[in-house]
Parts: C-alpha cells; structure tokens; sequence
C-alpha cells in the first residue's frame, strides 16, 4: 500500500504534499486524541480510514493479522476482554495481535486504557510488548500514561538489572513534558548505577531528555561529565552520543577524557567507535596544529617573498618570520599522534562506517605522508553492498582531487563492470577520471572506450563527458580524444553523438583555428541530430568560428531560417545568435536572412526570444536611434571567449567533514558540525593531563564498590590480553621522540609477546596472581613509586655509551640477585610482566628462552631518550600509571607519548652514574644474556676540532622509527665542547640518492657550553648502503657530513618459529641464497659468541633452532620488508658455513662479506 | 514531524497545551519502513515520535525515476527528513533520519538489520517478516535505542530474543509463552560481549570454511584487464565454555588486506600473523581478505566467443565455448553463464551441447546453465539470434559473466597451517573446507 488512498488520490503531484498529508495525519491524531475523552467507536472508525485498512492487502495466513480487527470493531473489544482477563497467555496473545497492528501502521490508541492497565504485570513476556505499546502512544495519551508512571519508578529501584535499564529506557521513552523532573533524577541516579549496562542506558536517556525539554540542558551536562569519566567500553560510545546531541561544542569536557577514550576506542563497540572517532576528529582540529603546516607555509612564504618586493617593511618582517616557522621543524603533539595510532587498527574493523569514520580522520588530520594507508581500506569496501560503495565512492572521489597519488595504486579497483548500478558506474567513472593522468591515460582511455559501447546509455553519455574531461587536463591526450569524440559523431546512437558534440564544442573552444575541418564535419551534421542540445551546440560554434567556415556558416543560417518556427527555446536563441555574428562579419550575405530570422522571433512565443531579438536588432542594425553601443557590437559579440574548465563536480567538497550526510548530499545537513579550521597556535596540551588526585579519589571509590571493581577489573584484564600485543606493535612505532613512558610500555609488549606463546595455564596463574597483588601493593605503594620513578629516568637519561659500558661491567650474577630483591617492589604491571618472564626463565623450553632473549636484547639497546618531560609533569604522569597498575588499569595507561617533550637537561652526570646500578636491573631480565656487548658502536659525523668545538657522533640505535617505519632511526650525539652556547642545531639541504628520504630530528634551540645532547632522526636508505649527505646547520656553521649505514643495520629483526624459517628459507632458494665457508676465528669457542657476533654485526634476532651445532637469524629490511635469513652450521674443528637467504641479492652479499668478518677474527 | 503550518482544530490545541513541540536535532535513526517489490509499506517502525507514512512518497518518486530496482539513490532527501535506503532481498528497508549522520552508519546498521532477520528466520522475505512480526518488533525495539544501536551482536540478540524454531512455535502455542528472554544476556556484562556465556555442546566441533572468490574482467582477445582475489573465512563454532582459538596461515603473507570480526585480537595478528580470537557461538565470519595484488591471478576458466551482428541481415551469429584453464585439477562445477544481450535481439535459437538454456525476449537476458566442465568434452553453446526486421545492427557489444565453484581449493593457494585451543579441557573436532568461486568475473566481446 503506497499511501493511504484519500492521499493519493487527492494530493498533487508537487511540492505541498508533505504539508496535506501533515494536515491529515494532524487531524487524525487530534481527533484520536480528543476521542480518549469522547467516544471512541466513532473516532476509531475514522482512525481506521486514515490507516488504510480497506486498500491494504490480507494475508489470511498471519494469526496475528489485523486484518479482521480493523473490519470488525467489536473485535477490539475482544482484545480488551483478552487483556483484562487472568490469564497471561491470552494477554500475551492480544498484546502480540496489537503490537502486529501498530507494526502495519494501524491505529491502536483505543485499547490505551486496557493496555496499560497491564504494564504492572508480573509476567515479563507481557510486560515488554506493553512496553512496545506504551512508547508508541504515550504522547497521545499523556493522562492514562501517567498511570504507568509510578510502575516504573519502582521498576528503577529493582535489584535487577534489566529491569532497572528497562524501566528507564521506557521511562526516558514517554514523551510527556509532565514527567520531566522525575526523568532528569531517575538519570541523575542511573548514571552512578553499579551496572555499566544500566548506565549505558542513562547515557541513552539524556539525548531523549534534552530534546523533550531543552532546559535541563545544564543539569543534563553535568550527568554528562560524570559518565565520559566512566571507564568501561559499554558507556564510552552512549555518552559520546549523548554528547554530540546536548553540547557538541563543549570541547573543554574532553580535554581530561581524551587519552582514556583513545585508548578505550578499540574495546568500544561498533557504533559507538564511529561516534567516538567522528567527536574526536573535530576535537584534534580544535587542539592540534595542522601537520602539514609546513607545507602551506612554504606556499604561504613565497607568496610573501614576493610581495616583499613592494619594499614594505613590514612585509619584509612578515617574511622573514614565515621563513624562520618553515626552518622550525613542526612535532607533532604526542596525543595527537596518539590518536592517529589508536584509530589505526579500526581501518580492519568488519564495519564499513567505522572504516569510514577512520578514513575521514586520517584525511582530516594525519600528515600528508600517512594518508595513504586509508586507500587500501576504502577499496576494499568497494567489494561491499552496493549502497556501501555508493557512499565509498562518494568519498573517494573527493580525496582523488586533493590525493590523487594516494588511489593511483589502485586504478583497476574502480574498473566498470556492467553488472554495476548505473549510479555506481558514473561515480566510478568520475573516479577514474579524476586519476588520470600523463601516465595512465593511455590505459583510461583504452577503458572508456569500451564503456563507449556499453548499453547504458546514461553510462555512455557521462563516459564521453569523462573524456572530454581528460582531454582538457591533460594536454598531451587532447587531439587523440578529440579525434575518438569526432568517431563518435557517426555513432547510430542519437544521444551518443550529441554528447559527443557538446564535449566537442568545448574541446575546440580551446583551440578552434587548427580544427575546422571538425567545425565543417558538424555542420554537416546539423540535418541529422535531433536533439537540441546538441544542435545549439553546432550553432554556437558555427557562429563563434564562422571565419574559419566562411562558405558553410550563411547556409547553415538559411537552412536554420526554415526550420526556425519547430526549433527548441534553446536552439532558437542560438540561431538569433549565429545571425547576429554573420551579420557583423559577412552583412553582405546574410543581412536579408538574419532580418527574416529577428522578425520571426519578434513574434515567438517565448518572451525570452522576443527580447532577446529585439535587443540585438538594437545592437546589431545601425539606425538612427541607436546609441553608442551599436559601434561596438562587434567587440561585444566576436570577443574572445575563455573555455570552459570542465572540473569535477567534487571539487572543494572537502569543505564538508569526509563521511557526513552533508558531504554526501553537497549541502549542510540539519544539526551538521562544521570542521573546524586548525588553530594559529598550539593550544595548551597540558589541559588533557589528568590530576592525581582525582584518580586516586577515583581509585578508592573503585575499590570500595566490590562486584562492580570487580567487574571492571575482569574486564580489563581481558583487555589487557587483547592490548599486549598492540603495544609490541607499538613498539615499533613508539618512537624514540617519546618519553620515558613509552619505553615501560614496550617492556611489558615485548614480554607479552612470549607470555602470549604460553597457553591458557599461563593466563589463568596470571589472574590470581593479579587478584592477590591489587590487595598486597598497596603498602608498597609509596616505595615503589619512588623507586620507578628514578628507574625510568636513568633508564631515559643514561647515555648510549654509558649504558653499553656498564653492561659490561658488572658481572651479570649479581645483577640477578640484585633483581630478585627488588623484584617484590616493582608495580603490579611490571612485576608481573616480569614474573612472566621469570617463569619462562625457569622453563627450559627453548623457545621461550630465546623469546625473552631477544626481548632484552632490545631493552638493553634502549638508548637514552633526547626529550624530558619537566620533572613535575613526569612525575605525575608516572604517579598515574602506578595508581593504574596497581588496578591494572591498562586501558588507562597514559599515552605513550603523552609527556611533553621539551629538550631540558637537568640531571646532571653524576647523578647519572649514581642511578646507574639501579637501572641495570632492568637489563638481566635473562641470565642468558648474549646480547651483543657493545653492540652499539658510535660513529663520527663530525670531530670537534672540524666542528670548531662541536663534536657529533651517531650510532644505530636499532630502535623502530615511529614516524615512519620504513626508516632506519640514526641517533646523534651532539657535544658542545666549546665555551659558549650553540644555537638552532638543525639539518638542511639532504642530498640523497633518489628514494631516499630523510627524516629531520627537531631543531635543538640551545645547546649549553659544555653539556651534549641526543638526538634520532631517521633515515630511508632504500635498502641500499649509500651514504645519506646533508649539511648541519648551527645559527654559525654549516657542515657537511654524511651517514653511511653498515648493511647488518638496514635490517630489523624479525620473530619466526623453526617453520616459519624453515619455510621461508624454501621460498629464498637459488639466486637468493649466498653460501661461503668459513673458519671461525679463535675466540668463536661457542654458539654464544657467534650469535653475539652476528647480531652485533647486524640487526637480527635469534631463531630457535633445535641443534645446537647450528645458530638461525632472521630480518628484514627496514625500507622494503624484504627477509634476510643467516644460518650458520658449525662442524668439528672451527670450520663453518654461512649462508644468508635474501631477496635482495646486494644486501645478501655484502652481509655475508660482513658476517664473515665478523666471525673468523 | 508535526511542524507544517497547518490550522489545528481547537480541541488538539487544548490536548497539547501543556505539550511544547521541539524542533531540537533528533540524531541517527528515526524511523524504519520496510516496502516491497510492488511498492508496498508492509511494516513500520518508529523509534522516536511517529512519522507519516507519506514521507515515503519520496521514495517512491525515486523508485519510478530509477530504471532499475538498484538505482534508487542510497540517500534521498525530502524537506524535512533525509530517507537512506537498503536494498536486500527485494525489499527496501527505508530509514528516516532527521539530522546529520554518517550515511554509512545508517547503511551498515539497515544491513545488520537484515542479517539479524536471515539469522533468526533463515531467509528474509516479506512473509517471513510477516509471519514473525512480532519477533521483527521485537528485534528492531532491542537493536535500536532512541534510534542508536543497542544491541547488534546475533549471539546477545539470540539471548534476549529466542529465535523461532518449529519446536518453540508448538511449545509457545501451548504454554502461551514469547520469545522473549527472561534474563539480560551476560554477554553486555561479560568480557567477550559478542560471546553468551554457559555454552555447552555434547560434541564440540568447530568448522572453517575458506570461501575465495575472483573478481576478474577479461577482455575481448582472452586476455586479463584486472582480476582479483578475495576471500572470507567463515566459521561454525559450536564449542562449550569459553574456548581461546588461535588459527594460523602456511602462507599468511599472501594476505594483503584484512578485515576482522570483532573477536579477533588484532595486535596479535599485526606481530605474529595469527588468528587469536574467543569465538562467538555459531555461524560468524571471522575474516575478509584481499590476496596481494602481486601475485597473479590463476583464472580458472577460459570463454571463446564470436557473437556477431551481419549488417542489414536480421540474423546474428552467437557461438559460445568454455573450458578450463588453471585449475590445479580441480573439476569446475555449478558453472552458469549470463549475457544481457542488446536491445536489438527479437529471440535466440541456441544449441547447447549440455545443460539448458533460456532466453528471455522481454528482459533480453540470455542466461545457460552449463554444470560441470568435462575438459574431454568442452561444453558450447552455438546458434542464430533473430533481429528486428529493419532496425540497423545493434553497437553495443554483451557482457559475459561466468559463475563457477571449484570446490576443495583456494585459487591463492592460502593453507590454514593449524588450530589450537586453549583455555578448555576436551578435544574439539576441527574441519577446514576450501572453496573457489566465480566473483564478478566477467568476459567482454
């Protein structure tokens, strides 16, 4: 039934229906509003009308159809008997047969008093389809509703949750202004629940509050606050939500939730990330500087250069300052990069809104370079419902015109299929078209020509436009299109060829003298096509070139002055136009003929035709009267007219939030959000650091509510076990620009990794433990907050050379006990992190063994972080994560790069090695340790009497990069070894191999007489052992100095089990596989020194491997990712063989050559 | 919503005196109407107040406007509503929005509504949602919450809200009972939420299906313009307690791109590559994937075709002949062919050397249902195809899409390499099924 018949029969086919049916359907519920007082047989009889039952089909085999109710109306008072009997079947089956009314849009708001007679009903079965009833009809029927009201203000006090949630969410449900008070405090007290579940649906009420009485706004606020401080997933996507809708503009409530929600986002459920992730991004373009800033200061500074030309001085200043901002390297604000990493993994979510909402973040506010990783994730949406791709579609093709390079990989995904919609086939088309450029065009082309012979002919018209398109962008194409297009016009298909000559028309406005015989050719054509665009088309240009047509244009015009009187509005004011421009150019020909055509138009029914005749009979035919104008019709009708730029319709879109309704439909949406622009400046990121004190106060109140700290704590357990490996992965990311805490972090990840190898007897012992430890630590407390306090800053301070000393220094047995002692005093996480690894110790399993040797193996080459955060905030940042630990509080950890990054040196050296006994504890994790001793070798870059006092040293940390994980990270050692301040250290000009990129670290403002300081920048070699040259730059000096990479250091290790390197080294066979014998030198007694050897040569981890007369080492490249697997069989009497598996066939040499070096010294 | 200027008799402006109309934004969803293939509003829902149904109009204009069913725009606008629509099964479900919303939010959200219907029903047909209205009620009351997704997890839906079974009908007629659940599902509290909680099989079984499906356009001369391949895992986890899974690849870097249910810990896929999930219970698909467009695509199967117009002639040729190609000698089997032939063409007198063919003269759908390719005997189709008499010969070329199955192979050559559960004591049994299927594989002549 498509409307109800009195509607559609009388309503008219534009505009005002919405405002008649308005009318009916107002009528209608007054009427049945005013029946619950009156007399309700009659108004139900007009209600049933309204509800079309007459028109509507039956279907007899529905028992609960109420098809034969609404014939019948004694029937309802059947349903009204059912209800007020005893039993709950025969409620249970009239409750059924109404709600299937009120399901088919039938009116049922007469059986309102003996419905809700039973929502007090004990069976609950009943109770939920009254429910359904009651917030359908409430508002009609406030009076009667408020009879339900005091069932469920009980219902909120009920020891059940369910009941509870389900009493509010009906409550919140009823729209009745009556009971506004009693909501607002039902939520009050819903909103400190001890079940998340029941709190979620406060959450859920509020938006249902606010927009019955917008006045409890401010109340509502407050409930608001209190519930994005809740921690549990259930209620972060509610409230969000809730947010959005009463006070999207109070950013100021996020600020002190923001690191929490980032790293809840992953636990969160679907749609609840989407809400998040859409808030967040509006956020971060509130609290954020724009990450491409350089980029546009770069635009904005040579704009300014050249205008400082002006000899203004200010200009001059301007400049000058724009140019000062562009050589200050931009960071990126630790949360703001938080956010980007937390949103990351979202891109594989099953959920194609929440790829979205991910995708629209990262083209809002990821740095151009990071952008691309969205494309991948789009394209595969595309393989999803066609609605999905439609909006997809819709995106993409936005983001092609700012990003062109990022979906250029994938080109033939957006290939048409004549299966596809048509919808989905132009917005493919657009696309393409919008990929294309010098180098794909000649494939495009190749596509559309096929598309040309499709049988859509929608999809063949909007394919033509598309070539036109590509042919004005790109030069080179232009004639070859042209000439396609000229093809076409003798195509059978009307529409094709009027296609064609539209796009022509424009084509040949760009170029028009070396193209008439196109010109003449369609002027032939004009006794042919019909269709009128396409014929003003012809007309226009015969006109606007008639010189290059001397001889046709006169006798176009004479046979366009027969037909004149049959022609299209449009086609008729291009006549008029064609004979006014003959007339000024060829008067001798045509002026009879264009006489006849303005006297035909004089009397033509369109008014538009008429004047326009009569203007140009003004202009054009010189009399007496006419003024000054007259002189210069020729200027005015044969000026030289730009061509057209054909740009996509998706241009400047952007403007729109990516994702939105409103960049969907290309216009502002009810209730939209604008985007806001970056700020100027850095807004002050301290505002998202939580206080102490509240976290304690918040931890007590936690621990004092038993079954929900319980909960919660179950919860994060289990969310632990899914975050641990994230943070091994964010190891690789977490890069060395960030603090102290990140490195504590990649402690525990790297140790989850192998806790993660034990099975499930392994994660149930970890529970216990846990439980037991949240009660013992508190008294510790206070030691241990400042025992980690001062690890992690020796831990952050120590120097690279200082560390690789001390490690070998003290003898590795007393390290052990050393640890064992303090082993009881460490936080909950960490001890319990290390306890894992300490059974893995005990367990002689090998794989495990070599597991946590690998793991210290990357601690130990930790090396000293650049950037401390001033003591204070590091302080409280550390406090904070131990008062989470001791709760295990892991989603609440702090951002890993959260602490401010200021270059302050305030430790001075001898407190340095003061702590330095303390923070090898850290490092003997495993006795076993054979890591590379003074693996960490420091390279000149700059000596100090070259560097006039400066001396500058590298080495390869060995650390993932995080900005960009394709690069080596080269950490620099800057000392300033001369009496006075050195000032802005910074790199400029790289002069690199092509591929090779480099990633500058922050320009050091000052560097006192005296003190060093450590930097890392990264570098992408390309895989390749070429020196990386670029100058070092002092507010003085400029130096040049270059980095070349040993090959062991293009490498990062990789994990693989005996198989995996078994299989993989299947795959690296023949050409990939450099063999060479060797003898080992005197000192490789043993598999530990080899090991030590190789891995001190290059960037490998250990294999397991089940024989000991055999070492296995596996990599991969840092730049391609390409496997690098060293095997080294050792026989009786030093003899060996080394064999390297690598794609890469250079590397594989020389790290044999190396290798080799290394081990037979 | 009732904001039109429209006179309000006297008696509704006194029962609504103490009622204030806001206009205030009402976010997501508002309502639902589910319309079927002749154009009919067979069910409604609303979630806030009550929209007429006349908003539907909107639709309907666009649903004449479009040529085809799968044209209507996803989003339309109307003046004071926006409707998004999905398409499945024949049946538009229409949702009314008010204000801004991610489209897609809308569209995945309609999408799960129908899953959730296919899940509980088995199919989703208008008689089914009829027949189960009130469960549909039911569902749609639980899924949506002042028109934000509540609950979505099939596996908390299923605990709330019982699905029918033959059984239950019977049991629910004689005790009078619904399907409504007595207790709120553990899962909203429990620590896997997509997980119920106090699962118990007698025989514990967990099965993989490895579905690969190759999207491919080929061109006229034989030869690959793009092909593709993606693939699902699905799974059937029918396992008591709270099993921990992990499951992992021979050759996990095929893998190009990922997309995971939620169960899934994704960082340890990011570090080791393996699976490492607490299932759901039941049918759940645990993976999409997109093989690595480096490696090439085997296609499985190869098209000869002349399909030809004569100009002036009211006859064309049409030969039609299939074989397999790389197929790593697995038998292709359930292989059908379809081409929309051009407008043209009156009727087709064709000559399968097996199967069946048919033609439809209105539609101009030539679709042949070939079956099994025997490589000794390639199957071909071959004969004449009658034109209107006069009318010049058509332009445009036919499309040929192929579906095939291959079963017991994955055309990428993805192996599962192992499955491990931990965290239960009992020794579940375990089948993996590999499966290659025709995506949208298509020949151009």
């Amino acid at each position: 039934m498509r409307a109800p018949p009195a509607l559609s029969a009388s309503a008219p086919r534009n505009g005002s229906r919405d405002s008649v049916s308005g009318a009916l359907r107002r009528s209608a519920s007054s009427s049945s509003t005013a029946a619950a007082a009156a007399e309700m047989s009659a108004s139900s009889a007009f209600i049933d009308e309204k509800g079309g039952s007459a028109s509507e089909p039956e279907y007899g085999h529905d028992p609960a159809s109420g098809g034969i109710f609404s014939t019948d109306y004694k029937r309802h008072d059947d349903l009204k008997e059912m209800l007020d009997s005893n039993k709950d079947s025969l409620k249970l089956e009239a409750m059924k047969r109404i709600v299937a009314m009120i399901a088919r849009g039938k009116n049922a708001s007469d059986l309102f008093p003996a419905v809700v007679k039973n929502v007090a009903c004990k069976n609950i079965e009943v109770k939920k389809l009254v429910y359904v009833y009651l917030v359908r009809y409430a508002e009609e029927q406030q009076d009667l509703a408020l009879l339900s009201i005091s069932t469920f203000q009980r219902g909120l006090k009920d020891p059940n949750q369910l009941i509870r949630a389900s009493a509010l969410r009906v409550l919140s449900s009823i729209r009745v202004t009556i009971i506004v008070p009693i909501m607002m405090l039902a939520i009050k007290e819903a909103a400190s629940d001890m079940s998340p579940y029941v709190r979620k649906t406060a959450a859920h009420a509020i938006p249902k509050l606010h927009s019955l009485d917008p006045e409890q706004k401010d109340q509502l606020i407050e409930v608001i606050e209190k519930l994005l401080a809740d921690k549990t997933t259930l209620v972060a996507g509610s409230v969000v939500m809730a947010f959005e809708e009463v006070c999207p503009d109070r950013i100021d409530l996020i600020h002190k939730n923001y690191r929490k929600l980032c790293n809840l986002l992953i636990d969160v459920e679907e749609w609840g990330q989407v809400v998040i992730i859409n808030m967040l991004t509006r956020y971060a373009r509130t609290q954020f500087l724009n990450p491409n800033i350089n980029e546009s200061l770069l635009e904005e500074s040579s704009e300014k250069a050249f205008y400082a030309s002006d000899d203004e001085e200010d200009e001059d200043k301007k400049a000058e300052a724009a140019t000062l901002a562009k050589r200050k390297p931009y960071v990126m604000d630790p949360d703001h990069r938080l956010l980007l990493r937390n949103t990351k993994p979202l891109l594989q979510s099953r959920n194609a809104a929440v790829v979205m909402a991910v995708a629209q973040l990262y083209f809002h506010l990821a740095p151009k370079a990071e952008v691309g990783i969205i494309a991948k994730a789009l394209v595969r949406l595309m393989r999803s419902h066609s609605e999905v791709q439609y909006v997809v579609l819709q995106n993409v093709a936005t983001m092609t015109i700012k990003r062109r390079g990022m979906f250029e990989p994938y080109l033939k995904s957006f290939y048409i299929r004549s299966t596809d919609p048509t919808q989905i086939k132009i917005l493919k088309l657009e696309v393409l078209t919008n990929l294309a450029n010098e180098t794909n065009i000649s494939t495009i082309l190749r596509e559309f020509q096929t598309y040309i012979k499709s049988m859509d002919k929608d999809f063949v018209a909007a394919s033509i436009q598309a070539i036109g398109r590509c042919a004005t962008n790109i030069g080179e194409v232009r004639d070859t299109c042209l000439n396609g297009l000229v093809q076409l016009l003798s195509n059978r298909d009307e529409l094709v060829v009027a296609e064609s000559v539209v796009v022509i028309k424009k084509l040949l406005q760009m170029q028009p003298e070396q193209h008439s015989d196109i010109i003449k050719h369609m002027a032939k054509l004009i006794d042919n096509i019909q269709v009128p665009m396409a014929r003003a088309s012809i007309l226009w240009l015969i006109g606007e070139y008639c010189e290059h047509v001397p001889k046709i244009a006169p006798d176009v015009l004479r046979n366009m002055a027969k037909t004149f009187t049959n022609e299209e509005d449009i086609v008729k004011l291009q006549i008029i136009n064609l004979a006014a421009k003959l007339y000024l150019t060829n008067s001798k020909q045509t002026k009879l003929l264009t006489q006849y055509v303005l006297n035909l138009a004089k009397y033509d029914q369109n008014y538009d035709i008429r004047d326009r005749a009569r203007f140009i009979r003004q202009l054009i035919v010189p009399t007496d009267k006419s003024g000054a104008l007259s002189k210069y019709a020729k200027k005015l009708f044969l000026a030289l007219k730009p061509a057209p730029v054909l740009q996509s319709t998706f241009k400047d879109r952007d403007h729109f939030q990516l994702g939105s309704l409103s960049h969907l439909l290309n216009a502002k949406a009810a209730g939209y959000q604008e985007l806001p622009d970056w700020p100027e400046s850095v807004p002050d990121p301290s505002v998202r650091n939580v206080e102490v004190i509240r976290l304690l106060e918040r931890v007590t109140t936690l621990t004092s509510i038993p079954d929900w700290s319980k909960c919660t704590s179950r919860k994060d357990r289990k969310e632990k076990k899914t975050e641990k490996p994230f943070y091994s992965d964010s190891e690789g990311e977490s890069g060395p620009t960030e603090s102290a805490d990140s490195e504590s972090d990649s402690g525990s990840g790297s140790e989850s990794a192998s806790a993660s190898d034990e099975s499930g007897s392994g994660s149930e012992s970890e529970e216990s433990r846990e439980e037991t430890e949240s009660e013992d630590e508190e008294e510790d407390e206070e030691k241990e907050k400042k025992r980690k306090k001062r690890l992690d800053k020796t831990k952050a301070k120590k120097p690279a050379e200082e560390s690789a000393e001390s490690e070998q220094s003290s003898g590795t047995e007393d390290r052990k006990r050393g640890r064992k002692a303090v082993k009881n005093q460490k936080s909950a996480s960490e001890s319990e992190s290390e306890s894992e690894s300490s059974e893995s110790e005990d367990e002689s399993e090998e794989e495990s063994e070599e597991e946590s040797e690998s793991d210290t193996d990357i601690r130990k080459k930790k090396t000293p972080i650049s950037k401390q955060p001033p003591k204070q905030s590091k302080k409280e940042s550390k406090k904070e994560r131990q008062e989470m630990s001791l709760l295990d509080l892991d989603d609440f950890e702090p951002a890993p790069a959260s602490a401010p990054v200021t270059p302050v040196n305030f430790l001075s050296s001898s407190l340095v090695s003061d702590l330095e006994g303390l923070s090898l504890t850290n490092n003997i994790l495993a006795p076993t340790t054979i890591a590379p001793s003074g693996s960490i070798k420091m390279y000149e870059l700059l000596h100090r009497i070259t560097g006039e006092g400066l001396a500058v040293e590298y080495c390869f940390s060995r650390q993932p990069f995080s900005p960009d994980p394709n690069m080596v990270a080269v950490q620099i050692q800057f000392t300033n070894n001369t009496n006075s301040e050195t000032k802005n250290l910074h790199i400029e000009e790289p002069r690199l191999q092509s591929g090779m990129r480099i990633r500058e670290f922050t320009e050091i403002d000052v560097l006192a007489a005296g003190e060093s300081v450590t930097v890392v920048m990264g570098i992408d070699f390309c895989d390749s052992t070429q020196a990386a040259n670029f100058q070092l730059c002092t507010h003085t000096r400029k130096f040049f100095v270059s980095i070349q990479p040993p090959v062991g250091e293009l490498m990062t290790p990789v994990f693989l089990t005996e198989n995996d390197f078994k299989k993989e080294q299947g795959k690296l066979m023949g050409m990939n596989e450099i063999s060479e014998k060797l003898m080992l030198g005197e000192k490789c007694v043993n598999e530990h020194v080899i090991v030590e050897r190789v891995t001190a040569t290059a960037n490998l981890s250990r294999v397991p491997c089940g024989s000991e007369k055999e070492c296995r080492f596996a990599g991969k490249t840092v730049s391609s990712g390409c496997l690098v697997l060293v095997t080294v069989p050792t026989k009786e009497g030093g003899a060996a063989q080394l064999t390297v598996n690598c794609e890469k066939m250079l590397i594989g040499t020389l790290l044999v050559k190396d290798i080799m070096q290394a081990l037979s010294q | 919503m009732p904001n039109h200027p429209v006179p309000v008799p006297s008696s509704v402006l006194a029962a609504l005196k103490n009622k204030t109309i806001h206009l205030s934004a009402a976010k997501m969803i508002h309502s639902l109407f589910l319309v079927n293939a002749s154009g009919d509003i067979f069910l409604e829902k609303h979630w806030k107040s009550v929209v007429s149904r006349s908003v539907c109009d909107y639709f309907f204009e666009a649903l004449e406007r479009a040529t085809e069913p799968e044209n209507v725009p996803p989003v339309i606008p109307t003046p004071h509503h926006y409707l998004i629509n999905v398409l499945r099964h024949r049946i538009y479900f229409v949702a009314v929005i008010q204000s801004e919303v991610p489209p897609l939010f809308v569209i995945e959200f309609l999408h799960r509504v129908v899953d959730t219907f296919q899940d509980y029903f088995g199919v989703c047909t208008e008689a089914a949602i009829k027949d189960n209205v009130v469960v549909v009620y039911e569902l749609l009351e639980e899924m949506l919450d002042n028109g934000f997704p509540l609950a979505t997890e099939s596996n908390i839906l299923k605990e709330l809200i019982k699905p029918p079974t033959i059984l239950r009908t019977v049991v629910n007629t004689i005790t009078g009972s619904t399907n409504v659940g007595e207790q709120l599902p553990t899962g909203q509290l429990s620590v896997v939420p997509w997980r119920r909680t106090g699962v118990k099989y007698t025989n514990n079984e967990a099965y993989f299906d490895v579905i690969e499906e190759i999207d491919a356009i080929i061109d006229k001369s034989g030869s690959t313009i793009t092909a593709e391949i993606q693939g699902v895992i699905d799974a059937c986890v029918k396992l008591t307690g709270m099993p921990d899974l992990t499951l992992s690849f021979m050759n996990p870097r095929l893998l190009d791109d990922v997309s995971f249910h939620p169960c899934v810990r994704f960082k340890r896929w990011e570090a080791e590559r393996i699976l490492s999930f607490i299932p759901p219970d039941g049918n759940f698909r645990l993976l999409s994937y997109h093989v690595s467009s480096q490696n090439l695509v085997a296609i499985p199967v190869y098209v000869k075709h002349n399909i030809s117009f004569r100009e002036g002639s009211s006859q064309g040729r049409f030969e039609l002949t299939l074989g397999p190609k790389q197929t790593m000698g697995k038998a292709v089997e359930s292989v059908l062919v379809s081409s929309q032939l051009p407008r043209g063409v009156l009727n087709a007198n064709l000559n399968p050397s097996q199967g069946t063919y048919t033609f439809d003269p209105v539609t101009k759908l030539l679709s042949w249902d070939v079956g099994k390719i025997n490589p000794q005997k390639l199957p071909s189709l071959k004969g004449s195809m009658s034109l209107q008499a006069g009318a010049s010969k058509p332009d445009e070329n036919p499309t040929i899409n192929i579906q095939f199955k291959i079963q017991q192979l994955a055309i990428s050559g993805l192996k599962v390499n192992r499955l491990d559960m931990y965290g239960e004591k009992y020794k579940p049994f375990k089948g993996i099924k590999y499966m290659t299927k025709a995506g949208k594989f298509q020949v151009r002549t």
